[in-house]
Protein backbone atom coordinates (compact mmCIF):
# COMPACT_ATOMS: atom_id res chain seq x y z
CA UNK A 1 0.00 0.00 0.00
CA UNK A 2 1.31 3.42 -0.99
CA UNK A 3 0.41 6.50 1.08
CA UNK A 4 -0.07 9.72 -0.85
CA UNK A 5 -0.57 13.08 0.87
CA UNK A 6 -1.54 16.19 -1.05
CA UNK A 7 0.73 18.66 0.73
CA UNK A 8 -1.10 21.59 -0.87
CA UNK A 9 -4.14 20.59 1.16
CA UNK A 10 -2.42 19.48 4.39
CA UNK A 11 -3.02 21.92 7.27
CA UNK A 12 -1.14 19.94 9.94
CA UNK A 13 -4.30 18.95 11.82
CA UNK A 14 -2.50 15.84 13.03
CA UNK A 15 -5.47 13.48 12.86
CA UNK A 16 -3.37 11.04 10.78
CA UNK A 17 -0.55 11.23 13.33
CA UNK A 18 -3.06 10.31 16.05
CA UNK A 19 -4.53 7.41 14.07
CA UNK A 20 -1.34 5.92 12.59
CA UNK A 21 1.73 7.31 14.39
CA UNK A 22 4.07 4.77 12.78
CA UNK A 23 3.35 6.19 9.33
CA UNK A 24 2.78 9.90 9.93
CA UNK A 25 4.76 12.38 12.01
CA UNK A 26 5.66 16.07 12.08
CA UNK A 27 9.15 17.45 11.58
CA UNK A 28 10.55 20.39 13.59
CA UNK A 29 8.62 22.84 11.40
CA UNK A 30 5.30 21.01 11.85
CA UNK A 31 5.45 19.76 8.26
CA UNK A 32 3.91 16.33 7.86
CA UNK A 33 6.33 13.48 7.16
CA UNK A 34 5.03 10.25 5.64
CA UNK A 35 6.69 6.94 6.43
CA UNK A 36 5.95 4.36 3.73
CA UNK A 37 6.73 0.68 4.11
CA UNK A 38 3.26 -0.69 4.79
CA UNK A 39 3.53 -4.50 4.93
CA UNK A 40 1.54 -6.34 2.27
CA UNK A 41 -0.36 -9.50 3.05
CA UNK A 42 -2.39 -10.51 6.08
CA UNK A 43 0.24 -9.35 8.61
CA UNK A 44 -0.26 -5.75 7.42
CA UNK A 45 -4.05 -5.70 7.81
CA UNK A 46 -4.05 -3.92 11.20
CA UNK A 47 -1.69 -1.30 9.79
CA UNK A 48 -3.84 -0.82 6.70
CA UNK A 49 -6.93 -0.45 8.90
CA UNK A 50 -5.17 2.28 10.91
CA UNK A 51 -4.20 4.01 7.67
CA UNK A 52 -7.77 3.89 6.38
CA UNK A 53 -8.84 5.42 9.69
CA UNK A 54 -6.18 8.11 9.26
CA UNK A 55 -7.38 8.92 5.75
CA UNK A 56 -11.00 9.10 6.92
CA UNK A 57 -10.08 11.35 9.84
CA UNK A 58 -8.25 13.93 7.73
CA UNK A 59 -10.32 17.14 7.90
CA UNK A 60 -9.09 18.28 4.48
CA UNK A 61 -9.16 14.88 2.72
CA UNK A 62 -5.48 15.13 1.82
CA UNK A 63 -4.68 11.41 2.17
CA UNK A 64 -5.18 8.78 -0.52
CA UNK A 65 -4.16 5.15 -0.20
CA UNK A 66 -3.21 3.01 -3.17
CA UNK A 67 -3.04 -0.75 -3.00
CA UNK A 68 0.26 -1.90 -4.46
CA UNK A 69 0.05 -5.61 -3.74
CA UNK A 70 -2.32 -7.35 -6.11
CA UNK A 71 -5.28 -8.74 -4.24
CA UNK A 72 -3.94 -8.27 -0.73
CA UNK A 73 -6.23 -6.39 1.58
CA UNK A 74 -9.02 -6.14 -0.94
CA UNK A 75 -12.39 -6.37 0.72
CA UNK A 76 -10.83 -7.08 4.10
CA UNK B 1 -28.61 -7.09 11.68
CA UNK B 2 -31.65 -8.36 9.89
CA UNK B 3 -32.60 -4.81 8.94
CA UNK B 4 -33.23 -4.47 5.25
CA UNK B 5 -33.87 -0.74 5.18
CA UNK B 6 -31.69 1.71 7.07
CA UNK B 7 -32.70 5.37 6.97
CA UNK B 8 -30.14 8.07 7.73
CA UNK B 9 -31.79 11.36 8.72
CA UNK B 10 -29.34 14.16 7.99
CA UNK B 11 -27.02 14.28 4.98
CA UNK B 12 -24.12 16.34 6.27
CA UNK B 13 -20.78 15.06 7.62
CA UNK B 14 -22.10 12.64 10.27
CA UNK B 15 -24.95 11.31 8.14
CA UNK B 16 -22.99 10.79 4.94
CA UNK B 17 -20.07 9.26 6.83
CA UNK B 18 -22.40 6.83 8.61
CA UNK B 19 -24.01 5.87 5.30
CA UNK B 20 -20.55 5.11 3.90
CA UNK B 21 -19.52 3.22 7.04
CA UNK B 22 -22.62 1.03 6.75
CA UNK B 23 -21.65 0.02 3.20
CA UNK B 24 -17.96 -0.34 4.12
CA UNK B 25 -19.00 -2.70 6.92
CA UNK B 26 -20.97 -4.89 4.55
CA UNK B 27 -24.56 -3.65 4.76
CA UNK B 28 -26.16 -4.64 1.45
CA UNK B 29 -29.77 -3.74 2.20
CA UNK B 30 -31.74 -0.67 1.20
CA UNK B 31 -30.21 2.64 2.30
CA UNK B 32 -31.98 6.02 2.31
CA UNK B 33 -30.26 9.32 3.09
CA UNK B 34 -32.56 12.26 3.89
CA UNK B 35 -31.27 15.85 4.07
CA UNK B 36 -33.09 19.13 4.69
CA UNK B 37 -30.74 21.23 2.55
CA UNK B 38 -31.04 21.31 -1.25
CA UNK B 39 -27.31 20.63 -1.73
CA UNK B 40 -25.31 17.42 -1.92
CA UNK B 41 -23.34 16.75 1.31
CA UNK B 42 -20.66 19.37 2.01
CA UNK B 43 -18.16 20.28 4.69
CA UNK B 44 -18.96 23.19 7.03
CA UNK B 45 -15.64 24.36 8.54
CA UNK B 46 -14.58 26.32 5.38
CA UNK B 47 -17.84 28.31 5.41
CA UNK B 48 -16.39 30.85 7.88
CA UNK B 49 -13.00 30.91 6.18
CA UNK B 50 -12.14 30.08 2.55
CA UNK B 51 -15.72 30.17 1.27
CA UNK B 52 -16.50 33.47 2.95
CA UNK B 53 -13.25 34.91 1.61
CA UNK B 54 -14.47 34.07 -1.91
CA UNK B 55 -11.47 31.79 -2.46
CA UNK B 56 -13.49 28.56 -2.59
CA UNK B 57 -16.81 27.48 -4.07
CA UNK B 58 -19.06 24.49 -3.63
CA UNK B 59 -16.75 22.03 -5.43
CA UNK B 60 -14.01 22.79 -2.90
CA UNK B 61 -16.17 21.90 0.09
CA UNK B 62 -18.20 19.01 -1.35
CA UNK B 63 -17.91 15.87 0.77
CA UNK B 64 -17.14 12.61 -1.06
CA UNK B 65 -20.09 11.84 -3.34
CA UNK B 66 -22.65 9.36 -2.07
CA UNK B 67 -23.33 8.20 -5.65
CA UNK B 68 -21.34 4.99 -5.18
CA UNK B 69 -23.30 4.01 -2.06
CA UNK B 70 -26.37 2.79 -3.92
CA UNK B 71 -28.41 4.98 -1.58
CA UNK B 72 -31.63 6.86 -2.20
CA UNK B 73 -30.54 10.47 -1.53
CA UNK B 74 -33.48 12.77 -0.78
CA UNK B 75 -32.34 16.37 -0.40
CA UNK B 76 -34.40 19.43 0.51
CA UNK B 77 -36.78 17.43 2.73
CA UNK B 78 -36.67 18.03 6.50
CA UNK B 79 -37.79 15.34 8.90
CA UNK B 80 -41.05 16.19 10.68
CA UNK B 81 -41.65 13.41 13.19
CA UNK B 82 -40.47 10.02 14.41
CA UNK B 83 -43.02 7.30 15.14
CA UNK B 84 -40.99 4.80 17.07
CA UNK B 85 -43.69 2.19 17.66
CA UNK B 86 -44.50 2.01 13.92
CA UNK B 87 -40.81 2.32 12.92
CA UNK B 88 -41.78 5.18 10.69
CA UNK B 89 -40.17 8.50 9.81
CA UNK B 90 -42.53 11.30 8.80
CA UNK B 91 -41.11 13.87 6.39
CA UNK B 92 -42.13 17.52 6.08
CA UNK B 93 -43.72 16.82 2.69
CA UNK B 94 -46.04 14.31 4.39
CA UNK B 95 -44.25 11.24 3.10
CA UNK B 96 -43.86 8.36 5.56
CA UNK B 97 -40.74 6.22 5.37
CA UNK B 98 -40.59 2.87 7.14
CA UNK B 99 -37.27 1.73 8.56
CA UNK B 100 -35.65 -1.28 10.20
CA UNK B 101 -32.65 0.76 11.38
CA UNK B 102 -32.46 4.52 11.91
CA UNK B 103 -29.55 6.94 12.11
CA UNK B 104 -30.35 10.35 13.62
CA UNK B 105 -27.88 12.85 12.16
CA UNK B 106 -29.86 16.09 11.90
CA UNK B 107 -27.05 18.27 13.24
CA UNK B 108 -27.62 21.70 14.73
CA UNK B 109 -28.87 25.14 13.74
CA UNK B 110 -27.47 28.56 14.52
CA UNK B 111 -28.94 30.01 17.70
CA UNK B 112 -31.29 32.80 16.59
CA UNK B 113 -31.75 36.30 18.06
CA UNK B 114 -34.70 36.24 20.48
CA UNK B 115 -36.53 39.07 18.66
CA UNK B 116 -37.26 40.16 15.08
CA UNK B 117 -34.17 41.57 13.38
CA UNK B 118 -33.81 43.94 10.40
CA UNK B 119 -32.36 42.79 7.06
CA UNK B 120 -28.61 42.43 7.06
CA UNK B 121 -28.52 40.44 10.32
CA UNK B 122 -27.21 36.95 9.52
CA UNK B 123 -26.47 33.61 11.09
CA UNK B 124 -23.96 31.18 9.59
CA UNK B 125 -24.49 27.45 9.48
CA UNK B 126 -25.23 26.53 5.87
CA UNK B 127 -23.78 27.16 2.43
CA UNK B 128 -26.70 29.45 1.62
CA UNK B 129 -26.03 31.39 4.84
CA UNK B 130 -22.36 31.81 3.84
CA UNK B 131 -23.26 33.04 0.36
CA UNK B 132 -25.72 35.59 1.75
CA UNK B 133 -23.20 36.85 4.30
CA UNK B 134 -20.53 37.05 1.57
CA UNK B 135 -22.80 39.19 -0.61
CA UNK B 136 -23.26 41.73 2.18
CA UNK B 137 -19.58 41.66 3.16
CA UNK B 138 -18.36 42.35 -0.35
CA UNK B 139 -20.76 45.27 -0.94
CA UNK B 140 -19.16 48.72 -1.18
CA UNK B 141 -18.76 50.43 2.20
CA UNK B 142 -19.44 47.26 4.21
CA UNK B 143 -18.94 47.44 7.99
CA UNK B 144 -19.33 44.21 9.97
CA UNK B 145 -20.52 43.65 13.52
CA UNK B 146 -20.02 40.12 14.89
CA UNK B 147 -22.00 39.21 18.00
CA UNK B 148 -20.20 36.48 19.95
CA UNK B 149 -16.44 35.81 19.92
CA UNK B 150 -16.49 32.02 20.04
CA UNK B 151 -14.82 29.98 17.31
CA UNK B 152 -17.26 30.90 14.54
CA UNK B 153 -17.50 34.58 15.43
CA UNK B 154 -13.74 34.90 15.79
CA UNK B 155 -13.08 33.19 12.46
CA UNK B 156 -15.56 35.37 10.60
CA UNK B 157 -14.12 38.52 12.18
CA UNK B 158 -10.64 37.40 11.08
CA UNK B 159 -11.81 36.62 7.54
CA UNK B 160 -13.57 39.99 7.29
CA UNK B 161 -10.63 42.16 8.40
CA UNK B 162 -8.42 40.25 5.96
CA UNK B 163 -10.91 41.31 3.25
CA UNK B 164 -10.47 44.92 4.39
CA UNK B 165 -13.91 45.17 6.01
CA UNK B 166 -13.96 47.28 9.21
CA UNK B 167 -15.05 44.80 11.89
CA UNK B 168 -16.33 45.08 15.45
CA UNK B 169 -16.50 41.92 17.57
CA UNK B 170 -18.71 42.00 20.67
CA UNK B 171 -18.37 39.37 23.40
CA UNK B 172 -20.30 39.14 26.66
CA UNK B 173 -17.42 37.43 28.50
CA UNK B 174 -14.20 39.26 29.35
CA UNK B 175 -12.18 37.27 26.78
CA UNK B 176 -12.95 35.45 23.51
CA UNK B 177 -13.42 31.66 23.76
CA UNK B 178 -12.51 31.76 27.45
CA UNK B 179 -15.09 29.21 28.53
CA UNK B 180 -13.86 26.77 25.89
CA UNK B 181 -10.09 27.18 26.17
CA UNK B 182 -9.41 29.26 29.31
CA UNK B 183 -8.09 32.74 30.08
CA UNK B 184 -4.52 32.43 28.77
CA UNK B 185 -5.54 31.10 25.36
CA UNK B 186 -8.51 33.51 25.27
CA UNK B 187 -6.20 36.43 25.93
CA UNK B 188 -3.88 35.19 23.16
CA UNK B 189 -6.81 35.20 20.72
CA UNK B 190 -7.89 38.67 21.92
CA UNK B 191 -4.43 40.04 21.13
CA UNK B 192 -4.44 38.41 17.69
CA UNK B 193 -7.75 40.15 16.99
CA UNK B 194 -6.47 43.51 18.19
CA UNK B 195 -3.20 43.30 16.25
CA UNK B 196 -5.14 42.48 13.08
CA UNK B 197 -7.35 45.54 13.55
CA UNK B 198 -10.54 43.93 14.86
CA UNK B 199 -12.38 46.33 17.19
CA UNK B 200 -12.90 43.88 20.07
CA UNK B 201 -15.47 44.89 22.72
CA UNK B 202 -15.61 42.42 25.59
CA UNK B 203 -17.73 42.36 28.72
CA UNK B 204 -20.68 43.88 26.92
CA UNK B 205 -23.62 42.70 24.86
CA UNK B 206 -25.86 43.93 22.08
CA UNK B 207 -29.00 45.43 23.58
CA UNK B 208 -30.80 46.02 20.28
CA UNK B 209 -30.24 46.53 16.59
CA UNK B 210 -30.87 49.87 14.87
CA UNK B 211 -32.38 50.40 11.42
CA UNK B 212 -35.95 49.95 10.29
CA UNK B 213 -35.77 47.81 7.15
CA UNK B 214 -32.03 47.43 6.87
CA UNK B 215 -29.64 47.21 9.82
CA UNK B 216 -27.59 50.36 10.55
CA UNK B 217 -25.83 49.15 13.69
CA UNK B 218 -26.43 48.13 17.26
CA UNK B 219 -26.77 49.69 20.70
CA UNK B 220 -24.53 47.97 23.23
CA UNK B 221 -25.07 47.42 26.93
CA UNK B 222 -22.21 49.81 27.72
CA UNK B 223 -24.18 52.67 26.16
CA UNK B 224 -22.17 52.91 22.93
CA UNK B 225 -23.50 52.54 19.40
CA UNK B 226 -21.68 50.47 16.77
CA UNK B 227 -22.46 51.35 13.14
CA UNK B 228 -22.71 48.35 10.79
CA UNK B 229 -24.09 47.49 7.37
CA UNK B 230 -23.99 43.76 8.11
CA UNK B 231 -24.25 41.75 11.34
CA UNK B 232 -23.35 38.15 12.10
CA UNK B 233 -24.98 36.48 15.09
CA UNK B 234 -22.50 33.87 16.36
CA UNK B 235 -24.32 32.78 19.51
CA UNK B 236 -23.71 29.06 19.33
CA UNK B 237 -25.59 26.11 17.89
CA UNK B 238 -28.85 24.45 18.86
CA UNK B 239 -29.23 20.72 18.02
CA UNK B 240 -32.02 19.98 15.54
CA UNK B 241 -34.33 17.99 17.81
CA UNK B 242 -37.72 19.70 17.36
CA UNK B 243 -38.85 16.90 15.02
CA UNK B 244 -38.31 14.37 17.84
CA UNK B 245 -40.79 16.02 20.22
CA UNK B 246 -43.23 13.41 21.43
CA UNK B 247 -41.17 10.56 19.96
CA UNK B 248 -40.35 9.05 23.36
CA UNK B 249 -36.61 9.59 22.95
CA UNK B 250 -34.66 11.27 25.74
CA UNK B 251 -33.67 14.74 24.54
CA UNK B 252 -31.63 16.99 26.80
CA UNK B 253 -30.64 19.81 24.49
CA UNK B 254 -29.34 17.03 22.24
CA UNK B 255 -30.37 13.40 21.70
CA UNK B 256 -29.04 11.41 24.65
CA UNK B 257 -27.01 8.32 23.73
CA UNK B 258 -24.92 5.70 25.44
CA UNK B 259 -21.19 5.52 24.71
CA UNK B 260 -21.88 3.51 21.53
CA UNK B 261 -24.27 6.09 20.12
CA UNK B 262 -27.39 4.02 20.78
CA UNK B 263 -30.22 6.41 21.65
CA UNK B 264 -32.02 6.21 24.98
CA UNK B 265 -35.74 6.30 25.63
CA UNK B 266 -37.20 8.70 28.18
CA UNK B 267 -36.95 5.93 30.80
CA UNK B 268 -33.23 5.54 30.11
CA UNK B 269 -33.39 2.19 28.33
CA UNK B 270 -31.64 1.63 25.01
CA UNK B 271 -33.93 1.96 21.98
CA UNK B 272 -33.21 -0.94 19.64
CA UNK B 273 -31.92 -0.22 16.13
CA UNK B 274 -31.71 3.57 16.52
CA UNK B 275 -28.42 5.48 16.78
CA UNK B 276 -27.53 9.18 16.80
CA UNK B 277 -24.31 10.72 15.50
CA UNK B 278 -22.62 14.10 15.28
CA UNK B 279 -23.84 17.48 16.51
CA UNK B 280 -27.38 16.32 17.31
CA UNK B 281 -26.14 13.82 19.91
CA UNK B 282 -24.72 13.84 23.39
CA UNK B 283 -23.01 10.87 25.03
CA UNK B 284 -20.70 9.90 27.88
CA UNK B 285 -16.95 10.30 27.44
CA UNK B 286 -14.40 8.60 29.69
CA UNK B 287 -12.42 11.84 30.05
CA UNK B 288 -15.54 13.59 31.32
CA UNK B 289 -16.88 11.69 34.27
CA UNK B 290 -17.66 15.01 35.94
CA UNK B 291 -20.76 16.48 34.26
CA UNK B 292 -23.85 15.88 36.34
CA UNK B 293 -25.83 14.04 33.67
CA UNK B 294 -22.81 12.04 32.55
CA UNK B 295 -23.05 13.03 28.90
CA UNK B 296 -21.33 15.64 26.74
CA UNK B 297 -22.39 17.56 23.68
CA UNK B 298 -19.27 18.47 21.72
CA UNK B 299 -20.18 19.49 18.18
CA UNK B 300 -16.67 18.81 16.85
CA UNK B 301 -15.94 17.79 13.27
CA UNK B 302 -13.81 14.85 14.39
CA UNK B 303 -16.50 13.63 16.80
CA UNK B 304 -18.92 13.25 13.89
CA UNK B 305 -16.35 11.15 12.05
CA UNK B 306 -15.67 8.92 15.06
CA UNK B 307 -19.37 8.48 15.85
CA UNK B 308 -20.17 7.30 12.34
CA UNK B 309 -17.98 4.19 12.26
CA UNK B 310 -19.11 3.09 15.74
CA UNK B 311 -22.78 3.77 14.98
CA UNK B 312 -22.63 1.66 11.85
CA UNK B 313 -21.08 -1.19 13.81
CA UNK B 314 -23.68 -1.29 16.57
CA UNK B 315 -26.49 -0.95 14.03
CA UNK B 316 -25.21 -3.91 12.02
CA UNK B 317 -24.23 -6.02 15.04
CA UNK B 318 -26.74 -5.34 17.82
CA UNK B 319 -26.07 -7.23 21.03
CA UNK B 320 -26.82 -7.10 24.71
CA UNK B 321 -24.58 -4.97 26.88
CA UNK B 322 -22.51 -7.97 27.87
CA UNK B 323 -21.64 -8.84 24.29
CA UNK B 324 -20.53 -5.46 22.98
CA UNK B 325 -16.80 -4.81 23.10
CA UNK B 326 -15.69 -1.90 25.27
CA UNK B 327 -16.10 1.27 23.18
CA UNK B 328 -12.80 2.56 21.79
CA UNK B 329 -11.17 5.40 23.74
CA UNK B 330 -11.26 8.47 21.55
CA UNK B 331 -9.75 11.85 22.33
CA UNK B 332 -11.88 14.81 21.27
CA UNK B 333 -10.12 17.33 19.05
CA UNK B 334 -11.02 20.65 17.51
CA UNK B 335 -9.33 23.44 15.64
CA UNK B 336 -9.68 27.02 14.56
CA UNK B 337 -7.79 28.97 11.90
CA UNK B 338 -7.67 32.73 12.29
CA UNK B 339 -5.31 35.60 11.50
CA UNK B 340 -2.92 33.16 9.86
CA UNK B 341 -2.41 30.93 12.91
CA UNK B 342 -3.56 27.39 13.54
CA UNK B 343 -5.15 26.74 16.90
CA UNK B 344 -5.29 23.01 17.57
CA UNK B 345 -6.74 21.38 20.65
CA UNK B 346 -7.15 17.92 22.16
CA UNK B 347 -9.28 16.62 24.98
CA UNK B 348 -11.77 18.65 27.00
CA UNK B 349 -10.09 21.95 27.99
CA UNK B 350 -13.46 23.39 29.05
CA UNK B 351 -13.62 20.91 31.95
CA UNK B 352 -10.13 21.71 33.28
CA UNK B 353 -9.59 23.03 36.80
CA UNK B 354 -6.00 23.99 35.96
CA UNK B 355 -4.21 25.28 32.83
CA UNK B 356 -0.42 25.16 32.68
CA UNK B 357 1.26 27.43 30.14
CA UNK B 358 4.25 25.61 28.65
CA UNK B 359 5.10 28.19 25.98
CA UNK B 360 3.68 31.66 25.32
CA UNK B 361 5.22 33.64 22.47
CA UNK B 362 2.78 36.15 20.99
CA UNK B 363 5.22 37.78 18.51
CA UNK B 364 6.33 34.31 17.36
CA UNK B 365 2.71 33.12 17.16
CA UNK B 366 3.40 30.13 19.38
CA UNK B 367 1.40 28.83 22.33
CA UNK B 368 1.31 25.56 24.26
CA UNK B 369 -1.02 24.91 27.18
CA UNK B 370 -1.73 21.67 29.02
CA UNK B 371 -5.06 21.32 30.84
CA UNK B 372 -5.66 19.25 33.95
CA UNK B 373 -8.50 18.16 36.19
CA UNK B 374 -7.95 16.65 39.62
CA UNK B 375 -4.24 16.67 38.70
CA UNK B 376 -4.84 14.39 35.69
CA UNK B 377 -4.33 15.49 32.06
CA UNK B 378 -7.63 16.41 30.38
CA UNK B 379 -6.56 18.46 27.37
CA UNK B 380 -3.95 20.42 25.46
CA UNK B 381 -3.89 23.35 23.08
CA UNK B 382 -1.21 24.67 20.78
CA UNK B 383 -0.80 27.48 18.30
CA UNK B 384 1.41 26.38 15.42
CA UNK B 385 2.94 23.56 17.47
CA UNK B 386 1.32 20.50 15.89
CA UNK B 387 4.26 18.25 16.68
CA UNK B 388 4.04 19.04 20.38
CA UNK B 389 0.27 18.64 20.41
CA UNK B 390 0.56 15.12 18.99
CA UNK B 391 2.69 14.12 21.97
CA UNK B 392 -0.24 14.80 24.33
CA UNK B 393 -2.54 12.31 22.70
CA UNK B 394 -1.15 9.11 24.26
CA UNK B 395 -1.22 10.82 27.66
CA UNK B 396 -4.89 11.67 27.20
CA UNK B 397 -5.74 8.15 26.05
CA UNK B 398 -4.12 6.81 29.22
CA UNK B 399 -5.92 9.36 31.39
CA UNK B 400 -9.24 8.38 29.80
CA UNK B 401 -8.52 4.70 30.46
CA UNK B 402 -7.72 5.42 34.11
CA UNK B 403 -10.90 7.45 34.53
CA UNK B 404 -12.99 4.78 32.88
CA UNK B 405 -11.53 2.18 35.23
CA UNK B 406 -12.06 4.35 38.32
CA UNK B 407 -14.60 7.08 37.62
CA UNK B 408 -14.92 10.00 40.01
CA UNK B 409 -17.73 12.49 40.21
CA UNK B 410 -17.78 16.20 40.78
CA UNK B 411 -17.36 17.05 44.44
CA UNK B 412 -16.07 13.62 45.43
CA UNK B 413 -12.54 12.90 46.59
CA UNK B 414 -10.43 12.19 43.47
CA UNK B 415 -9.72 8.51 43.12
CA UNK B 416 -6.11 7.53 43.55
CA UNK B 417 -4.81 5.72 40.49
Amino acid sequence: MHIHVDMNRCESHGQCVFAAPDHFSFDEDDTLVVHQGVPDGPEGEAVRAALREAAAACPVQAITLQDTHHGAGAGA
Amino acid sequence: MSARHIVVVGASLAGSRTARALRDQGFDGRLTLVGDEPHAPYDRPPLSKQLLADAWEFDDIALPSTDDLDADLRTGVPAAALRLADRELVLADGDRVGWDGLVIATGAAARPWPATVPDGVHTLRTLDDARALRRDLTAAGARLLVVGAGFLGSEVAATAVALGVPTTLVEAEELPMARAIGAVAGDFVARLHQEAGVDLRTGTTVRSFTGADRVTGADLGDGTHVPATVVLLALGAVPHTAWLRGSGLRVDGAVVCDEYGRVLAEDGTVVPDVVAVGDVSRRPHPLADGPADGTLHLGHWSAAVEHSALAARVLLHPAGDGDLPEPPVTVPSFWSDLHGVRIRSLGLPHLADEARTVEHDLPGRRLEISYHRDGEPIGALTVDRARRLAAYRPLLVEAARRRRAAPTTVGSVPTTV
